[in-house]
């Protein structure tokens, strides 16, 4: 057949091309795709997402400045320097200027100081440190407490889910700047008590009585945004078919839970908890604002703020600081928390 | 052969769907159905949509709790009892492959689960080489074994459900509509596969669709459901050429022919109405609002099922004259 010369305008066609294919060209025609789980999936969506990205590196950026940098700066954020209060931004004081003229080296305060003569540069770093801290604490509890509370709301369903969800209508319904100033003042003295007689406890001094109230209040009221999202979540997903052919195999309600509806409420939880850290850095500073988070003298980006505040006729420039920090943290983890809903959540994307 | 394997008593699968406390409202979604099925046979379940069927298939396996009636497997009444050493003997293929994988598992974990739960691979190595060999009994290789369900087609997905419904080495298995999502050419693979597999495992099926045409292609006997009722249970050829209910009757005239000139010759019965609501049935028989045979007797009494001839059972007062 392929011998004879065809001639070019002929519509005779060529049998061998209708041939059925053989193994070989079968398995050639399979295109191999590398297999691609979610995480992976979810992660190559948020590599494009290129707010996403710049977020989280504004947010490596402030973690390294708040982390690393106060360990490698000469000055501490309790130090007074005699003779330097009140400075503005890169200036000296006289006793500095005396030194600098003598030939020696002098680390400039870049922000100024405060009115005891402190670092506002290496304040702001350990204010920032200090609101990273008790975000992201704080979320974590938040997630803990409230994904067990939902999960087991969500799925045991019925009765118990009706009296749970009840609960959390109430608490929901607590104001929470109330609970916190009730708790500062029963457990101001005995914790207090507790960290000097018990060396133990020695860290509550440290932190301060009022982040201990600003954590208990996040365990206390906060998880119940938290609890409702994952119930909903629980609610949809149990009804699905693989968690019917789960339960046919045999597997107990802790399997299902955990391999089968934790696994598929993941993305959703990473995402509302990298939302929850913004809004539990917003409290904090604005507790410490109103003079009831952190104990002195440990800055927080709030009570920095809230020092400036006395100030602000004759020195405006302190405040801009902590609030361009405070914006700048809360606005980078929103930008992150809506790339990680997009690239791990897409149904949540309107 | 004819050593029941399962076998349900009166059995009533009750919702609630709201009413008040006093005063609840339930949609029967199955009532007082008895029926069972031999070692080694296929039982069609047929009816359409909401009538009860993938209900009463679930309820055997008791992934819902019966409301009342008993459940006897292998002759012992499994009812109330724990049903982790059953789980092991009774399984079930969904109708949708896309629900019913796991979206965050692979294929393997999927279909070794089963060896998990039950504890039946001594190592790791034996657990893969266990769900290899049941990849490959139904179709698919080693290789998939490592991908998500999301890469495969409806017909793949439909395999794997097998598959992790055979890991366990079952019985018996209700298939509930294995096969009305596929497409017409996977159906007759899938069939074709359930059918291979029964003869050499010697599986039991209860085979739930609404297409009568695949379901007396596998069944050996076949059961007519309406509105949560039982209505007619024979063998296949008997059931198809001499059905005694008026329901099954019309069922069986829809059934397209493949040949245009017996298809022209033949009367299509057509049902007038709806179905009514299951959460307000009417009295007596519960097909007498559509059929066309009614008469008193039906508003007043229900019909009982009854053997009108060898293994041949009918729910309808007039079947002697239809």
């Amino acid at each position: 057949m392929s011998n004879k010369k065809k001639n070019l305008l002929s519509f005779q066609l060529d049998v061998s091309d209708f041939l059925p294919a053989n193994e070989e060209e079968k398995q050639s025609l399979v295109v191999m795709r590398e297999s691609v789980s979610f995480w992976r999936d979810g992660l190559r969506r948020f590599r494009k997402n290129k707010i996403g990205m710049i977020s989280l590196v504004v947010i490596i950026l402030i973690m390294i400045f708040a982390f690393v940098l106060p360990e490698f700066y000469p000055y501490s954020y309790e130090q007074q320097i005699r003779g330097s209060e009140n400075l503005a931004p890169m200036q000296y004081s006289e006793e500095e200027l005396a030194r600098i003229a003598a030939g020696e080296k002098v680390f400039p305060h870049f922000l100024g100081t405060d009115l005891l003569g402190r670092d506002q540069t290496v304040r702001l770093m350990m204010g920032t440190r200090i609101s990273l801290i008790v975000g992201i604490v704080a979320s974590v509890l938040v997630l803990l407490i409230g994904s067990f509370y939902g999960t087991i709301a969500g799925y045991f369903g019925g009765k118990v889910d009706l009296v749970m969800m009840r609960i959390v209508d109430i608490i929901y319904t607590v104001p929470d700047i109330l609970i916190i100033i009730l708790l500062m003042v029963t457990l101001k003295y005995p914790l207090k008590n507790l960290a000097e007689t018990n060396p133990s406890f020695a860290w509550i001094d440290t932190i301060g009585v009022g982040l201990i109230c600003i954590f208990i209040v996040f365990c206390l009221l906060y998880w119940v945004g938290m609890a409702r999202i994952v119930r909903s979540q629980i609610l949809s997903i149990k009804e699905q078919e693989f968690v019917t052919a789960a339960k046919a195999l045999g597997a107990s309600h802790s399997r299902i839970i955990r391999k089968h509806l934790l696994t598929n409420v993941m993305g959703t939880l990473i995402v509302t908890t990298t939302l929850q850290i913004p809004s539990s850095i917003f409290t904090e500073s604005f507790l410490s604002f109103i003079g009831i988070g952190v104990a002195a003298p440990m800055p927080s980006l709030g009570s920095m703020a809230s020092l400036a505040i006395d100030g602000i006729y004759s020195y405006p420039y302190r405040l801009l600081a902590p609030a361009i920090m405070i914006s700048l943290i809360i606005l980078s983890f929103n930008l992150l928390g809506d790339a990680l809903r997009d690239a791990f959540d897409p149904k949540l994307k309107n | 052969m004819s050593k029941k394997l399962v076998e349900v008593k009166n059995l009533k699968q009750y919702f609630n769907v709201g009413g008040s406390i006093l005063k609840p409202k339930y949609v029967k979604a199955v009532d007082n159905v008895s029926l069972f099925i031999n070692k080694g046979e296929t039982l069609g379940l047929v009816g359409e949509s909401g009538c009860g069927k993938t209900t009463l298939g679930r309820t055997i396996l008791r992934l819902y709790e019966p409301t009342g009636g008993q459940i006897f497997y292998d002759g012992k009444d499994i009812t109330k009892v724990d049903m982790l050493p059953y789980r092991r003997k009774m399984q079930i293929v969904f109708q949708d492959p896309y629900a019913s994988l796991d979206p965050r598992m692979t294929v393997g974990d999927i279909v070794g689960e089963a060896i998990d739960i039950h504890k039946l691979a001594k190592n790791k190595n034996e657990r893969r080489d266990i769900i290899i060999s049941l990849l490959e009994r139904v179709g698919l290789n080693s290789e998939h074994a490592n991908r998500y369900p999301h890469e495969f087609s409806g017909g793949q997905r439909q395999r794997i459900g097998i598959a992790r419904a055979l890991a366990v080495n079952p019985e018996f298995i209700v298939c509930d509509e294995p096969v009305s999502a596929l497409d017409v050419s996977i159906q007759a693979q899938i069939i074709n596969m359930f059918e291979e597999l029964q003869e050499e495992m010697g599986l039991t099926y209860l085979f739930i669709a609404h297409d009568l045409s695949v379901v007396k292609h596998i069944s050996q006997r076949i059961g007519v459901m309406y509105l949560g009722k039982l209505v007619e249970l024979a063998e296949s050829f008997e059931l198809i050429f001499h059905s005694a209910h008026p329901y099954t009757k019309s069922l069986i005239s829809a059934i397209p022919v493949a040949d245009p000139i017996s298809a022209r010759s033949s009367k299509r019965i057509v049902l007038e109405g709806d179905v009514p609501s299951p959460l307000n049935p009417p009295s007596g028989c519960r097909f007498r609002t559509r059929c066309p045979y009614a008469t008193d007797i039906c508003a007043e009494k229900e019909p009982e099922l009854r053997e009108i001839s060898s293994g041949h059972y009918t729910a309808c007062h007039h079947f002697d004259k239809i």
